[in-house]
């Protein structure tokens, strides 16, 4: 029996773990250590984890202290160990696993001059050959191949997606081909790398094998993974993405990718509107405690409109289209770094002091972070008020999976020919983002004309209630 | 598929509750008893985790009295947090087996299971990088704190510890204040309550967590049993 020494060490425990902190020595120096017995504590994010031993044995030294912390590899104690003649053929699964696995492995393994820290490498690796990302599994799955047979020559062993596209470059390391055998599954990087030349694709003796595309599939889009950088050079900074920025974000995509839009523009004389909200507003403000703006008019002059065109309130179901009875409209409300869209429900069924007072309620509770699930339901179609940050034209992303989305923009002073003459009117452009797989330009020129014909016919007389 | 008992306590001193704890821990080990969800509230407590920064509790010794708030420094990772009635606290008592073991991804999971549950209610609940936890926007609604216990006759380990899910709007006004959660000093914490304008109970709540907990961790859906032990 010799005693050799093993060095441990910090263990890859997740994939994403970097270092680790040592909290707690379980085991002091002369204490006997069983495999699998706890050595210490370790600290990681919002983990506690006991570290298991790798072998049997004496501890002899802490390489690192309590409250330590160290990258993963580090060496963090030795732990005396007595070894048969044989080789330091340890009980553990991974080494004989390892061991069958590999032919070639054995002699190296065996060799008493490295037995001491490749054994202990092997031991804390061992169960990290069977660790494989998600992004790796899936790309093994994809080109069927069976990870066992790939050499890793990422951190400690581990498969890289670049492995596994060697090996599937390769045609080796097959699902099925594992009889052939000896194909090398070394965790030492340096062996690695040594038998990844058998890998390349370029020996002739191994046939390169396509990947498995044909020309009649349409090439898979790639999914993107994230490789940015992780900690901002000195001309940059980061924000992070809140939840509401990614919900809008995969919205946004969603509606791009999937719904054909198609875009147009109205102009319409607002003059009358412009004027009879300057008559009510004062009398509104003091007796329904809201101002009055111009978008309740707005939203009964769409609602009245879809009412006649009710193709505007559908959603397109592959296999037919919905149209809703129910008039729900979503009103885009932006906040400082985001826009929501509460819905004001069945809007034909409410006159313009209602709308004005849905609206201002839900722009406060949107802006306070009071919205609840229901106030963000079942909405049929969008309208957005562009033109209170000044815009005159904005080509907007339509609210999936609704059909069409409105803007109302800037209210200008322009000149305009009446008649024959020149007025000064006050304009504005309401610009129609659709779905052009249910809406047509015609149906959709019907639909603005009528927007158009409502909102023009306010005037003085119109009585609010 | 492994099953999973699911146990509501109902309201239950942390340091019974921790004791349970570490008798089901060992019970599991040695394959004694099934593999637990304990789903409980906890009567006002802080705990202190391994981070171990006191400087995160604002109250004294005589102030915790005043308020009839016990104070422990445990095993799970993380730093100070807080529990109490009107929150749902989950102690997934789990055997995890060494090989494809993931500290990290485990975290995650957790994080998932209440993210689903949320999305639920309407709410878009999210990761912060660097934060373990669910955030509402700039705001805690779960803390997550877990120990990894390694089990004395298998290779693997069993968790304990998990995440506290704050239900009712007088747990972020009474328990938080005392505290900077987790250490972070620039958010603040939130309630399900709070987000949803509704009233809810934390044992209904327990119950609804229960089939995204199998989903997410592969088990069937368990039902609970009302337990009584301790």
């Amino acid at each position: 029996m010799a005693k050799q020494i093993i060095e441990v060490t910090m263990p890859q425990l997740a994939e994403s773990l970097v270092s680790a902190t040592i909290d707690k020595w379980v085991k002091q120096p002369g204490d006997m250590v069983d495999m699998y017995e706890p050595l210490c504590d370790i600290l990681t994010d919002k983990v506690n984890a006991e570290l298991p031993s790798t072998v049997r044995g004496k501890l002899v030294k802490h390489l690192i202290g309590e409250g330590e912390t160290v990258e993963v590899g580090t060496a963090i104690c030795l732990i005396e160990t007595e070894v048969s003649d044989q080789s330091s053929q340890s009980t553990d699964n991974g080494v004989s696993e390892a061991a069958t696995a590999n032919p070639q492995m054995q002699p190296s393994a065996s060799r008493p001059l490295v037995s001491a820290s490749v054994s202990s490498a092997i031991d804390s690796n061992a169960p990290m050959r069977h660790r494989y990302s998600p992004a790796v599994q899936k790309l093994a799955a994809e080109h069927g191949i069976d990870l066992s047979l790939v050499p890793g020559t990422g951190e400690g062993g581990r498969i890289t997606r670049k492995d596994v596209l060697v090996a599937a470059e390769s045609g080796s390391a097959k699902l099925g081909s594992a009889s052939t055998g000896g194909a090398p599954s070394s965790a030492q990087p340096s062996a690695g790398a040594a038998s990844a030349s058998h890998f390349v694709p370029m020996d002739p003796k191994v046939p390169v094998r396509s990947t498995g595309m044909h020309l009649t599939e349409s090439p898979r889009i790639p999914s993107v993974e994230s490789q940015a950088q992780e900690v901002p050079g000195r001309g940059e900074y980061f924000i992070d993405i809140t939840p509401i920025r990614n919900t809008i974000a995969s919205r946004m995509r969603q509606s791009v990718t999937e719904i054909p839009h198609a875009w147009t523009m109205i102009e319409v004389d607002v003059t009358n509107l412009v004027m009879l909200r300057g008559k009510l507003k004062d009398d509104f403000q003091r007796k329904e405690g809201i101002n009055l703006t111009y978008m309740p008019f707005l939203i009964k002059a769409v609602v009245n409109a879809i009412k006649d065109y009710p193709i505007m309130n559908s959603i397109w179901a592959v296999d037919k289209i919905i149209v809703k009875r129910d008039i729900n409209i979503s009103l885009a409300v932006g906040t400082e770094d985001s826009v929501i869209t509460p819905v004001i429900r069945n809007a034909d069924q409410k006159n313009v002091p209602g709308i004005a007072h849905e609206i201002d309620d839900l722009v406060r509770r949107t802006r306070n972070n009071k919205l609840t699930l229901t106030d963000l339901q079942g909405g049929t179609f969008t309208v957005n008020n562009t033109g209170s940050f000044g815009s005159i034209l904005s080509q907007p992303i339509i609210n999936y999976p609704q059909a069409a989305i409105l803007t109302f923009e800037s209210i200008v002073k322009k000149p305009v020919v009446i008649n024959d003459m020149i007025a000064v009117r006050s304009m504005v452009n309401l610009c129609l983002s659709l779905d052009h797989r249910i809406l047509d330009g015609v149906i959709c020129g019907r639909f603005l004309q009528r927007v158009k014909e409502n909102l023009e016919s306010y005037n003085l007389d119109t009585k609010l209630y | 598929m492994p099953m999973l008992e699911a146990q509501w306590l109902a309201r239950m001193d942390y340091g019974i509750a921790w004791e349970l704890q570490k008798k089901l821990i060992r019970e599991i080990d040695r394959e004694e008893s099934s593999e637990a969800l304990l789903l409980l509230e906890h009567t006002p407590t802080y705990t202190i985790g391994s981070d171990r920064h006191p400087e995160h509790l604002l109250y004294g010794k005589e102030e915790l009295a005043r308020r009839g708030i016990s104070l422990y420094e445990i095993d799970r990772g993380g730093d100070i947090t807080y529990h109490g009635p009107g929150q749902l606290v989950g102690y997934p008592l789990l055997y995890l087996d060494a090989v494809g073991l993931d500290l990290h991804a485990y975290l995650r999971n957790l994080e998932e299971v209440i993210i689903k549950l949320l999305a639920d209610f309407g709410i878009s609940g999210g990761r912060k990088p660097e934060y373990t936890g669910v955030w509402v926007g700039d705001s805690k609604i779960a803390a997550i704190g877990v120990k990894f216990n390694k089990a004395r006759t298998r290779r693997g380990f069993v968790t304990s510890h998990g995440f506290a899910l704050n239900v009712k709007k007088n747990v972020e006004q009474e328990g938080f204040q005392g505290i900077i959660p987790c250490g972070i000093t620039e958010f603040g914490v939130t309630s399900l309550e709070t987000l949803t304008g509704l009233e809810w109970q934390v044992e209904d709540i327990g119950r609804r967590i229960l089939p995204y907990f199998a989903e997410v961790f592969g088990y069937a859906v368990p039902t609970v049993i009302e337990s009584l032990s301790s």
